[in-house]
């Protein structure tokens, strides 16, 4: 079963650390453990971290048209800052896995996926 | 021909006693909940219109498990759609066994391998990816054989909601995959399914429904499901708690009935015949739980139970201790059915007044008619026998247990 896991947390203002620093690398070891954790168990599909929901432009689409706009769809405290599609052999998996990812505070989604057109 | 009633009382039989385990082993065979559940239902449903004609099978739970096995191989074979998994395991599950030797299903002792699919299935419907409202739905019908119906008039809510309710989860379990697996984090799955086991207890001890007052195999089932729980985890004390609650419950079950079928009041209950070695045995029990000192609500709850076992007569029982275990127990669980609990004991320890007064301050239980008989009873004992018999009234309008309804009936005079 494939599931998306959705991550969820408030945005970090400015208290990242700086690349580079000893503190970053830290960081990013830990990002770097766990991706490698679900390429060696085979649970790895795709996932990506997302900039700063800043950075994000909505577009309202309807029959007559579309509309572009700054902005996300909802201002929410909390953003989805990244996500992954993973394989497991069941939601207890999935949660598992989920709830492994280094970050100290935030709320996790887990979706099972309907369908997949890249994959038989 | 058997007489109908043979066939109606051999069904519910297979229904309440064996359905569920059948259940359980079946969706542990073909790993699909859903599959099972079909094909159980759809036995059941041939064992109504066939044995009225064909007589009774000479074992129905080896029957039940024949039929169910052989429909869920057809709904299989129909299911063009289905999981690649099930398929690869279907050969294996053509062999034709032997329907004379139900080795899962005439076997009641602790090895039984279906307890353990059971135990499996139970802690599949108490996860915590379900809703609550629907776990204890789900394992009073997959485990405990109760019918939607049951499970609607249990629970108070409509049968329709609670169809839907247990659709949903059902199709969760499959589309979420969730498994059927003894989890990993037992501790913290255990309060699930306590809550689940004390609330399927509760259903056979004081039934819902309106054709029997209890259901002692229901009782027994969940007394069962927590002795094995706990020899999964022997050093938790809310399992041990809750298993010493159900025995003092269960030590009183010669007099909680006249002749009749009225229900028979605890403070009104011959206590010489109350079984005696089963309180020793919940005494212990609870002792060795509570030298965890790890309080927690079925602890408190055995705690006020060892109280009102252990007085040798109604007027010993010590009912100021009582009123502080709930108090305990309404931090621990702030419910309003314990709120009512706690100002029926306060009612007797404090005064009728006292008690009336907690209890028109309790919100939500307008429509439960143990806060109707509390209050008239304690309305009777104010001298308020008109009030008291509104009381009766209302508790008489809202009760469906028959033991209650005669003890209500008589009460409103």
């Amino acid at each position: 079963m494939d599931y998306m896991i959705l991550l969820h947390s408030e945005e970090a203002d400015g208290d990242m650390p700086a690349p580079g620093s000893p503190e970053f690398e830290a960081m990013m070891g830990e990002w770097m453990a766990y991706n490698q954790r679900l390429i060696d168990g085979g649970h790895w599909i795709g996932g990506a971290s997302l900039t700063p929901s800043g950075m994000t432009t909505t577009i309202a689409k309807t029959p007559d048209g579309a509309t572009v706009t700054d902005g996300p769809f909802m201002e929410t405290k909390e953003v989805m800052g990244g996500y992954y599609v993973i394989s497991a052999a069941d939601l207890d998996e999935a949660i598992e896995l989920a709830t492994a990812v280094p970050m100290p505070h935030c709320n996790i989604e887990v979706r099972p996926i309907a369908f997949r057109p890249d994959a038989d | 021909m058997p007489l109908t009633s043979e066939v109606d009382a051999a069904l519910t039989e297979l229904t309440r006693e064996h359905s569920g385990r059948v259940l359980a082993i079946l969706a542990s065979r073909f790993g699909s909940v859903d599959l099972a559940d079909d094909a159980v239902q759809d036995a059941l449903v041939r064992a109504h219109d066939h044995w009225p004609a064909e007589g009774i099978p000479n074992n129905p739970p080896a029957w039940l498990m024949t039929v169910a096995r052989r429909r869920a191989i057809d709904l299989l074979r129909r299911a063009e759609s289905a999981d690649r998994r099930l398929l690869a395991s279907a050969p294996e599950l053509m062999l034709d066994e032997d329907p004379t030797t139900p080795t899962h299903l005439v076997d009641d002792t602790h090895d039984d391998p279906a307890i353990d699919e059971q135990l499996r299935l139970m802690f599949l419907c108490c996860h915590p990816a379900i809703r609550q409202d629907a776990q204890v739905a789900l394992t009073l019908r997959l485990v405990g054989g109760l019918t939607t119906e049951e499970i609607a008039a249990a629970f108070l809510v409509p049968t329709p909601t609670l169809a839907q309710r247990i659709s949903r989860a059902k199709a969760k379990i499959r589309d979420a995959a969730i498994p059927l697996a003894i989890p990993d984090d037992l501790d913290t799955r255990v309060d699930v399914l306590l809550s689940t086991l004390y609330l399927v207890f509760n259903e056979g001890y004081l039934s819902r429904s309106e054709t029997s007052a209890q259901r002692l195999d229901l009782c027994l089932e969940a007394i069962r499901l927590t002795a094995l729980l706990s020899t999964l985890l022997p050093d938790n004390p809310e399992v041990t708690g809750l298993q010493a609650l159900m025995a003092f419950h269960l030590a009183r079950r010669a007099t909680r009935f006249t002749t009749d079928g009225e229900l028979v009041l605890l403070a009104d209950q011959d206590r010489r015949r109350w079984d005696h070695a089963l309180i020793t045995r919940a005494n212990a029990t609870l002792h060795r739980a509570m030298s965890a000192r790890a309080p927690g609500r079925y602890q408190v709850q055995a705690l006020i139970a060892s109280y009102h076992t252990n007085a040798s007569k109604s007027d010993d029982t010590i009912w100021a201790r009582i009123v502080g275990l709930y108090e305990q127990l309404a931090q621990m669980d702030p419910s309003p059915v314990v709120a009512l609990n706690h100002a029926a004991a306060v009612g007797v320890a404090g005064g009728p007044t006292e008690g009336l007064a907690l209890i028109d301050g309790i919100e939500g239980l307008d429509d439960y008619h143990l806060l109707h008989t509390t209050r008239a009873e304690l309305l009777e004992r104010a001298d308020r026998s008109d009030d008291a018999r509104d009381a009766w009234r209302r508790a008489a309008e809202l009760a469906t247990n028959p033991a209650e309804r005669l003890l209500i009936e008589r009460r409103v005079g």
